[in-house]
């Protein structure tokens, strides 16, 4: 079972996150950190491997330095890393973005791939089913428990309502919640391996994408504007002497919520 | 500019949020609905009162589960056969895979997580707020078709009486779409109204102390005609169902009203509710981040206060 694990490099969470007003875009020049959520992805691919044999290749689209997030997943199990890097992808949106890794994803023609939930930096929580549609590969997600069995997999998909349980067949894309498992700790002999294991980088044209077709020139939606939040009212901090729920009671009233 | 509308519906009725959005986008200009899966005529002859001039339907077998994928086939054909400028789904888990798809197949720019739309000319304005609401956003695309996914709550949905013609039409599946099947679907009891749809929210987290402390929310949200949410720790811990939790891995809220019971307002949870038309919380500890973005809070026992609060506001019938 070849398995392709979608990661990408966030902002560590200890950065203070800002939208460069030159440029409109997030300022990824701080610390930066493999984004959380990518941890359960990566940690689901480790289990299936662990119970079925096979191979766990990471697949990212970043800059050069991204490579170093990624070695956090290698120290994890992983055992290869593939990053796409282009000047070219600077500036893409959601359809450069699954260009990119439907390309590099192609390269591998991994059974199963995998995706973690939403980034900690774009929310947007919608790429892995571009991607889907790019490979023509059928795509489960919000999955909360994962079972993979020869050529299939079964997901419980977290819904609105309740939960469904789908099942595709292999190969397909599945993106897993965060309630899926809870990511081991690197070992310190996992670490130290890390550094040796393969990383590749590849170029746009390597995974067959245009110039053009990626980065701000492919890209469909655009920052026209950046402003501060809506000011809130005023906060009113009171202690509660018994009368607490009348003053909200009469709060709510007032403002004709009830 | 001409918008269709995918109209999400589940146990025989159309989805609240996806209303709202409809009658946004009538507000805005000509707003066509979509109506897939299971008895859709019939309630695609029910959008026309949210102000669709016009409403398609189609309840082909390869639409009757809750799958993206064949709703992204059914939409790309609708989009060329209407030429319209711009495609709005209320976010769901569902949506937000069909707008992604549907994305991709027609190389169409898509912004998510919108607050708001506008019209400027003849180009669509998104407002959306982004690293945590500390910064809004207006986004745009560079041509259509436009897609767009709008927060939970944003809009409401607003009756206009009118009547919408209702044209049925048969999709054609890519082979890929319906490789996916739906085995089994568990809907989960409520009595109340979801969190997606709900003006008031009553929302739970650690400082309930247990399990059981949900009970007296759900008093208080019944009360007040509301929906219960939940913290991700408290989810995590089992306390609650995930449906109803609020937060970055969670949803995106904004009912009119906001009850926070004991929860701290940790970061993962403020992005998800910061932007509710009132917020009160509720917490013994003084120095919660909760209390620098709500409208009025208390710091005290909630065991106290929210029996008290139920019990007024049953009171006042």
């Amino acid at each position: 079972m070849k398995i392709a694990v979608c990661v990408k490099q966030v902002p560590d969470a200890t950065v203070h996150k800002r939208i460069d007003p030159a440029t409109k875009r997030l300022d990824r020049s701080g610390e930066a950190a493999l984004n959380p959520t990518d941890l359960n992805a990566v940690e689901e691919a480790l289990r299936i491997k662990e119970t079925q044999g096979g191979e766990v290749v990471l697949v990212s689209l970043g800059p050069e330095k991204a490579l170093d997030s990624l070695r956090k997943a290698l120290a994890m199990g992983a055992d290869r890393a593939v990053l796409v890097s282009d000047e070219g992808a600077v500036g893409s949106d959601l359809l450069g973005t699954a260009r990119a890794l439907a390309g590099a994803l192609e390269r591998e023609s991994a059974d199963l791939v995998l995706f973690g939930q939403a980034s900690g930096d774009g929310d947007g929580a919608v790429l892995w089913s571009a991607v889907a549609d790019r490979l023509r590969r059928p795509v489960v997600s919000q999955v909360a428990a994962l079972t993979v069995e020869p050529g299939s997999v079964t997901g419980k998909r977290q819904t609105e309502h309740g939960y469904d349980i789908i099942s595709a067949p292999l190969p397909a894309v599945v993106a897993v919640s965060d309630a899926i498992n809870e990511p081991r700790y690197p070992s310190l002999k996992g670490i130290m391996g890390a550094k040796t294991k393969p990383q590749e980088t590849l170029s746009l044209a390597d995974v067959g994408v245009d110039t053009g077709s990626a980065g701000e020139a492919g890209a469909k939606t655009l920052v026209l504007e950046l402003g501060p939040p809506p000011a809130r009212g005023d906060t009113i901090t009171i202690e509660d002497d018994g009368s607490a729920a009348q003053k909200i009671v009469d709060l709510i009233v007032e403002k004709k919520l009830i | 500019m001409r918008f269709l509308v995918f109209l999400e519906h589940n146990g025989g009725a159309l989805e609240k949020g996806a209303l709202g959005v409809l009658s946004k986008a009538a507000a805005l200009g000509e707003a066509y609905g979509v109506v897939l899966g299971d008895g859709a005529s019939e309630l695609a002859s029910g959008a026309g009162a949210y102000g669709a001039a016009k409403a398609y339907a189609s309840d082909a077998p390869e639409l009757a589960s809750p799958l993206p994928q064949p709703r992204v086939d059914a939409l790309a054909a609708l989009v060329e056969e209407t030429a319209a400028d711009a495609v709005l789904f209320g976010a769901s888990v569902l949506a937000s895979d069909v707008a992604s798809g549907l994305a991709a197949r027609l190389d169409a720019g898509l912004n998510w997580d919108l607050s708001d739309l506008s019209v400027d000319g003849d180009e669509l304005v998104g407002k959306r707020a982004a690293l945590g609401d500390t910064v809004v956003v207006d986004v745009g695309w560079t041509g259509g078709p436009r897609l767009a996914l709008v927060r939970a709550g944003a809009f409401d949905p607003v009756e206009s009486g009118g009547s919408a013609e209702v044209e049925s039409f048969e999709p054609t599946f890519s082979d890929f779409s319906t490789l996916a099947t739906l085995v089994e679907q568990t809907q989960e009891e409520s009595s109340g109204p979801s969190i997606e749809d709900a003006d008031i929210i009553v929302a739970g987290g650690r400082g309930l102390g247990s399990p059981e402390g949900f009970t007296m929310l759900e008093e208080l949200a019944a009360a007040l005609g509301g929906a219960v949410g939940a913290t991700r720790a408290v989810v995590d811990a089992g306390w609650y169902p995930y449906s109803t939790q609020v937060g970055q891995t969670g949803k995106s809220v904004a009912p009119k009203l906001y009850i926070a019971c004991g929860i701290s307002g940790a970061i993962q949870h403020k992005v998800g509710m910061q932007g509710s038309g009132t917020i009160v919380a509720i917490n013994k500890d003084p120095n919660a981040p909760i209390f620098d973005f709500c409208d009025i809070g208390v710091v005290g026992d909630l065991h106290q206060i929210v029996p008290k609060l139920t019990e007024l506001v049953r009171a006042r019938g």
